[in-house]
């Protein structure tokens, strides 16, 4: 090159940069190699301390064509710097690139492709695609692995390109490589594609799995890692599948890398939704537990991350860590962002058992330096008591204790976390309201102020001076938030309404500075419907602003089921150190139903108000619809009535079961082979499900359920519901001896149940010789045991005998007339129809549904008359029971009769027959 | 994955920035890290931040912030983990001090090693990479250093290429074959950190001990091997295979982490600890026990009574729990005092007082500490008064620093290492404990 560059300016500003420039560039043009090395030597250096040269650009470039390894690797450094900036050029060295990926030497193949998926221009990919093929077959491992990342590249740079050239299978291909590290890094590209891209799924094969696992053993703790994310995707094909992942990935617990661990445990929680069996899922439960607290020995950042982490686990199975909350006390110099989440951990794990240790805690840590740490600190110790009913005492106790410490700040988050207590907890401790009255000067914040207020204005009946204390407030009114005058406004009518007489003056004052000297629309609005209440009629007025309210639950920090399901999901990524699904903060996230798979055994969405919105698990809702939603819309509606803008959301769970769900969720959802029964056949009603037990008896626990039959195997349908404030796991069944010998032939494959939620569970059973035979009737007696219930629940059902009807009890005519015949003693019962659309032609088609079979009719002029069969066995003997149904003319009763060899059975089939009959 | 990795000083210029993908542009980067991080102090409130759509993770080093940033939903703790295994390396090459200093004048070294190209190495043609498109791919020190040295020309031979290939994508990554020594020996660190908090009123709250296992190894060839502690389940193991003979104290270790060495496998299976080792120094392992910990300090009823607006008075006793025959080394008693202390008289029956005014707190050094005995210490504090409404002092915890050389507050020891190689030699192996305060703490 002769002519100098005219680019760069400023460059040229000194004379002697000039120089060196020009002396390099003769160098490069050399004809002696070492010549030429020390000078791209020199150019790198001043590349990477951030000179510029790319002037030199073509004369570099030149320099590639050439033998020397070393040199060679020079320039494209160089290269892959400047190829952006300068597209057109770079594609001269391709021809080098073509070349060296075929280098006898398989580093240099391995650079070649690597350097030209950093070359990022269009134009490259098409000169691309036949050396990365090649070097895909590569085979040295070290190229292979080199290509899996390219393709990762290639795909960033042109995904349709990628995608069409078929380097999407190659990816697949590289899978079940030999080399571990090309396993690794192929998954990760595999990976990343399929999270951003709507045309690549990640779908394993069982065998993929299994030489992922091999792989797993063999390479770096990076490449654990890759591999450890992808299987966190694979949905088992069943139980057994799922155990043998978690086998193989248990012992990457004790890796001493903490992404290994975090991933280790995203991989086992994923394939524990598999697991039924609770001996099981105890067993990698508490394999667990003692790797995630190690974590919180690692460095501060590390910490953090775990942390967030544990915060997701212990919502979704609090099991695992209950007996460690001691490793969760903040240490003096802990990080901020350490000590606040071990605080949110502590709240979670706060339990009877230890709260006495725990609120020993807070208030140590209520004396610290962070005042945002001490306010959470106050703030926790409030949260215990809303949580834990009985150590509510206690933590008020010790809110008291820190009240007289008389630091501002401290004594303004008190005030603010008593009103909740307040609002859990009416009319029980408000003996403390002189201790806090006597701080009302103290108060310079409006949330505290707005609490105190309120409180006053609640109180307002007990407290003697609420009205001088108000006036307090009222002299600074315009100098108040909003949220202060508020709750002025709102007590000063609490208070007039208690006692009219010889507040008057105050109210109207109040409503006055409210509707006229306000420019705040909320405010003026409040002000003239409380006016408009007190004139027109007053005792409305007390309806609803002295409105009872309804009683709140601690959930600040509890996520949405569906949300928290995402989120354990994401185990160790920034979604789960955010609590937010990748999809709010990754721009390009593929927008695909999270995967929840369709294999689940957890069948229909809980019951709570969160999954009307979803309407199914399959999607996401929408970004704002998180707890604060519901909230803010009770929020707003209790404001109106007179409350207060609480801090603690109000609880958003519907006390309600399958049977009032609104949407017919429930039955959309039910088990699968339940809902198809009953859609090929329409005319066979199901048996209803009874309330088994009650939350009240259960401990929190309800159990709706009934026998069925299906395809000629019992079953027990249940669906559980948890309204207790714990998770309820591992559950276990037993029958009591019942005279079929009816036991449960399989565990109660029940998922852990976090409060509100509801399952649907099939139990199959079975039918076992030594039955207890003296007491003939349909009685089981069972009990259900969680390792959560200080001991087990007991309840009794009386089933539908029907279900255990064979499905050969179809008599022939003639061998009817002899059984009816021959059996003397007849059971009739008289019917009455009582449902509306009930029509005897469905009869039939009811009964054969449950193994009852028609065998003729005749009529007359008086009735008409069907006849049937069943069979069962009892005691080893088989009975045969005949039935006849008359239906009288002109009328809409009906009659009922059994006939069986041993009459002490008739009472009870007469019953469940009629019960299906009149359904 | 890691879309970019940047070194910054603490006031956010950049010393260091290498992008590995182009969706984000370092130097915006850099300016947004400065304007919505540092400046914001958010640094000290959170190691992980979204700005924009860029997520920034960073680490806080000597005054410096190691950032990493991605715009993808990468994993966070893997991220991190990497960022300390940066900081390993670069320490293992700057001679164990990672400054500002040392960066500046190892730019082009640190460039190499993040592209994962060796400009200096001459003849040496490894494409070793630490990260490639993002994704880390070999971050062990040791086999890198072999590799890509400081101004240092390491001579690989072609031959031996193939061999570094293997290293690379190889089962056992962390070691080159052929390795030789005169005299094989192991030497082997047991180092305890004792943590423990104790209330004002001298009962344990929390109290555990995260022990790590050091290891340097000059073993020749390839060697095994196997190695033995008193842990329960391991002697109960072996109990089962009959070849438990000698009794030992049985200690229950809570959890444990390995070196990617070792056989996580074998070990879930029966508990045997089995690895090839790097070669020279490495941490083969740490573990963690909560349970018949002894605390080898302890403070008697710590008194520091404050006694009015400008006096304070201290009474500290401190007392060693264990053998006579073994001593502490290095204790050091640190009793805060509040900001406005003026000046301390302080009485020590051994061992020298001071009052510090930069940790605004007493430090009292006592060289050697025999075994079961006491000293105390007691001082009076005077504190300057000031006319504004001070805010309570809020009374730190204690603290204790200290070290004891054999002996292991756990009781964990090591039963046996086993080393097994081809060529059968036998190896001199060494073994040393301490016991060192961690985060050892007394709530006054």
């Amino acid at each position: 090159m002769s002519t100098p560059a005219k680019g760069a300016p400023g460059f040229f500003s000194s004379q002697n940069k000039r120089s060196e420039i020009n002396e390099w560039r003769l160098m490069l043009s050399n004809e002696k190699e070492g010549v030429r090395k020390d000078a791209v030597k020199k150019v790198i250096a001043a590349m990477t301390v951030g000179k510029d040269v790319q002037m030199l650009f073509s004369d570099v470039v030149k320099c590639v064509q050439t033998n020397n390894i070393e040199l060679k690797k020079l320039v494209y450094l160089y290269i892959m710097n400047y190829a952006k900036t300068q597209p057109d050029l770079a594609i001269l060295a391709v021809n080098t690139f073509e070349k060296d990926a075929t280098h006898p030497n398989p580093l240099i193949r391995g650079l070649a492709v690597r350097t030209m998926g950093c070359i990022r221009v269009g134009k490259i990919v098409e000169y691309l695609a036949d050396p990365l093929r090649r070097a895909i077959k590569d085979k040295d491992p070290y190229v292979r692995k080199t290509s899996a990342v390219a393709i990762a590249k290639l795909f960033d740079i042109d995904k349709q390109m990628a995608i069409e050239q078929g380097f999407i299978e190659s990816l697949h291909e590289l899978l079940t490589d030999p080399n571990p590290m090309v396993v690794a890094n192929a998954v990760k590209a595999l990976s990343e594609i399929a999270e951003n891209s709507e045309q690549v799924t990640l779908d394993f094969t069982p065998d993929i799995i299994r030489t992922l696992g091999a792989a797993l053993n063999e390479c770096t703790e990076w490449g654990q890692v890759f591999i450890l994310d992808a299987l966190s995707t694979y949905n088992p094909r069943d139980e057994k599948e799922a155990l043998e992942i978690s086998d193989r990935v248990v012992p990457r617990l004790q890796h001493a890398n903490s992404a290994v661990v975090l991933s280790s445990v995203k991989v086992i929680l994923r394939m524990m939704r598999w697991v039924g069996n609770a001996d099981e899922v105890k067993n990698l439960s508490k394999k667990m537990s003692a790797p995630l607290v190690t974590l919180l020995s690692s460095e501060p950042e590390i910490q953090y991350v775990a942390l967030r982490n544990i915060d997701l686990i212990v919502q979704r199975r609090p099991g695992i860590l209950a007996k460690d909350i001691k490793m969760f006390f903040c240490k003096y110099n802990d990080p901020i962002y350490v000590k606040l989440e071990k605080l949110e951990i502590m709240i979670k794990l706060a339990s009877e058992r230890n709260i006495d240790t725990v609120l020993l805690e807070f208030k140590e840590y209520a004396t610290e330096v962070d005042v945002e740490f001490v306010r959470r600190s106050v703030r926790a110790i409030g949260r215990c008591a809303i949580k834990l009913e009985r150590a509510a005492q206690k933590c008020i106790d010790v809110l008291l204790d820190l009240i007289l410490t008389k630091v501002n700040y401290v004594v303004q988050e008190a005030i603010i976390v008593i009103k909740d207590i307040f609002r859990r907890y009416p009319n029980r401790y408000e003996k403390i309201i002189g201790t806090l009255c006597a701080n009302l000067e103290t108060l310079d914040e409006p949330e505290a102020k707005a609490s105190m207020i309120w409180i006053i204005g609640e109180y307002a009946g007990n407290i003697e001076n609420a009205d001088e204390l108000l006036e307090i407030f009222v002299e600074t009114f315009h100098d108040e938030t909003p949220q202060v005058q508020l709750q002025l406004l709102t007590a000063t009518m609490k208070l007039f309404l208690r006692r009219p007489e010889v507040t008057q003056d105050l109210v109207k004052q109040v409503l006055k500075l409210c509707t006229d000297e306000s420019e705040n629309p909320d405010l003026r609005d409040r002000g003239y419907v409380y006016w408009r209440l007190l004139l027109s009629d007053p005792a409305a007025a007390k309806n609803i602003v002295l409105a009872e309210k309804p009683v709140i639950s601690d959930d600040t920090s509890t996520l949405p089921k569906n949300i928290l399901d995402d989120l354990i999901n994401h185990i160790a990524t920034l979604s789960s150190v955010y609590h937010k699904s990748p999809e709010l903060f990754v721009s390009d996230y593929k927008k695909k139903s999270s995967t929840l798979p369709n294999r689940s055994p957890s069948p229909p969405p809980s019951q709570s108000n969160q999954d009307v919105f979803g309407t199914s698990q399959q999607q996401l809702p929408p970004p704002t619809t998180t707890t604060n939603k519901s909230t803010d819309l009770l929020g707003g509606l209790d404001e109106l009535l007179g409350g207060i803008t609480t801090t603690a959301p109000i609880p958003t769970s519907r006390q309600s079961h399958p049977s009032d769900d609104p949407f017919g969720l429930d039955s959309m959802m039910m088990p699968d082979s339940n809902y198809q029964q009953s859609s090929s056949s329409p005319m066979v009603k199901s048996i209803p499900k009874n309330l088994l037990l009650s939350a009240q008896k259960g401990q929190g626990l309800e159990i709706y359920g009934a026998v069925v039959n299906q395809q000629g195997s019992i079953k027990y349908s249940l669906s559980l519901s948890n309204q207790s404030q714990q998770t309820l796991t591992g559950f276990a069944v037993k029958f009591n001896q019942n005279c079929w010998g009816l036991a449960p032939t399989g565990p109660l494959n029940c998922p852990a149940l976090y409060p509100g939620q509801t399952e649907n569970v099939m139990l199959p059973l079975g039918r076992q010789s030594q039955a207890n035979t003296t007491k003939k009737n349909n009685i089981l007696q069972v009990a259900i045991k969680t390792p959560q219930f200080p001991q087990p629940v007991y309840f009794q059902d009386k089933f539908n005998m029907t279900v255990l009807f064979e499905n050969h009890g179809k008599l022939g005519e003639q061998d009817f007339l002899n059984a009816w015949g021959s059996l003397p003693d007849e059971l009739a019962t008289e019917l009455v129809p009582t449902q509306p659309g009930w029509n005897k032609e469905d009869v039939r088609g009811v009964l054969a549904g449950h193994n009852v079979f028609y065998v003729a009719n005749h009529s007359d002029q008086t009735a008409v008359n069907y006849y049937y069969s069943a069979k069962f066995v009892f005691d080893g003997q088989e009975y045969v029971v005949v039935m006849e149904l008359m239906f009288p003319n002109g009328s809409n009763r009906f009659n009922l009769s059994v006939k069986i060899a041993d009459m002490t059975f008739a009472a009870v089939i007469s019953e469940n027959i009629s019960s299906l009959l009149l359904q | 994955m890691i879309s970019a990795v940047l070194i910054l000083n603490a006031r956010g210029h950049v010393l260091i920035s290498r992008a590995y993908r182009d969706d984000v542009d370092p130097r915006s980067i850099a300016s947004a890290f400065r304007s919505q991080i540092i400046a914001t102090k958010v640094s000290d409130r959170s190691p992980v931040k979204t700005v924009g759509s860029v997520s920034f993770m960073f680490v806080r080093y000597e005054e410096m912030f190691l950032l990493a940033v991605t715009k993808l939903n990468s994993n966070a703790s893997l991220v991190f983990e990497f960022l300390y295994k940066l900081i390993e390396i670069l320490k293992a090459y700057f001679d164990g001090k990672l400054t500002e200093e040392s960066l500046r004048e190892n730019f082009s070294l640190v460039y190499e090693l993040l592209d994962g190209k060796i400009v200096r190495a001459f003849g040496a043609d490894t494409g070793l990479e630490i990260v490639d498109f993002g994704y880390p791919q070999n971050c062990e020190a040791q086999v890198l250093k072999s590799i890509i040295t400081q101004g240092g020309m390491k001579d690989v031979k072609p031959h031996e290429l193939s061999q570094r290939l293997k290293e690379m994508t190889g089962a056992v990554s962390w070691r080159k074959d052929g390795l030789k020594y005169r005299k094989n020996e192991v030497f082997l660190d047991v180092v305890e950190s004792v943590n423990m908090l104790m209330s004002a009123k001298g009962s344990v709250l929390s109290s555990d001990v995260s022990g790590k296992i050091l290891m340097k190894c000059y073993l020749s060839g390839m060697p095994e091997c196997k190695f033995g502690l008193n842990d329960k389940l391991m002697l109960a193991a072996e109990k089962r295979k009959g070849s438990g003979r000698k009794s030992y104290k049985e200690i229950d270790i809570d959890d444990t982490n390995f070196h990617q060495c070792v056989k996580l496998g074998n070990y879930e299976q029966d508990r045997t600890i089995s690895f090839t080792p790097p070669d020279g120094e490495f941490e083969l392992m740490r573990y963690r026990i909560t349970d018949n910990i002894v605390p080898p300090f302890r403070l008697l009823s710590p008194i520091v009574r404050e006694v009015s607006k400008t006096r304070l008075e201290v009474q500290v006793t401190v007392r060693s729990v264990f053998n006579n025959r073994l001593f502490g080394k290095n204790v050091v008693v640190k009793i805060p005092c509040p900001k406005n202390t003026a000046k301390c008289k302080i009485h020590v029956a051994s061992g020298k007082a001071k009052y510090k005014a930069e940790t605004s707190a007493m430090h009292w050094s006592i060289k050697r500490f025999p075994g079961d005995t006491e000293f105390s210490l007691s001082a009076e504090v005077e504190l300057i008064s000031s006319t504004l409404e001070a805010k309570k002092w809020s009374r730190p915890p204690i603290s204790l620093e200290f070290q004891v050389p054999m002996f292991t507050a756990s009781g964990l020891h090591v039963r046996f290492l086993k080393v097994y190689e081809k060529s059968n030699y036998q190896a001199i192996k060494w073994v040393r404990y301490v016991t060192q305060a961690g985060s050892y703490e007394n709530r006054i």
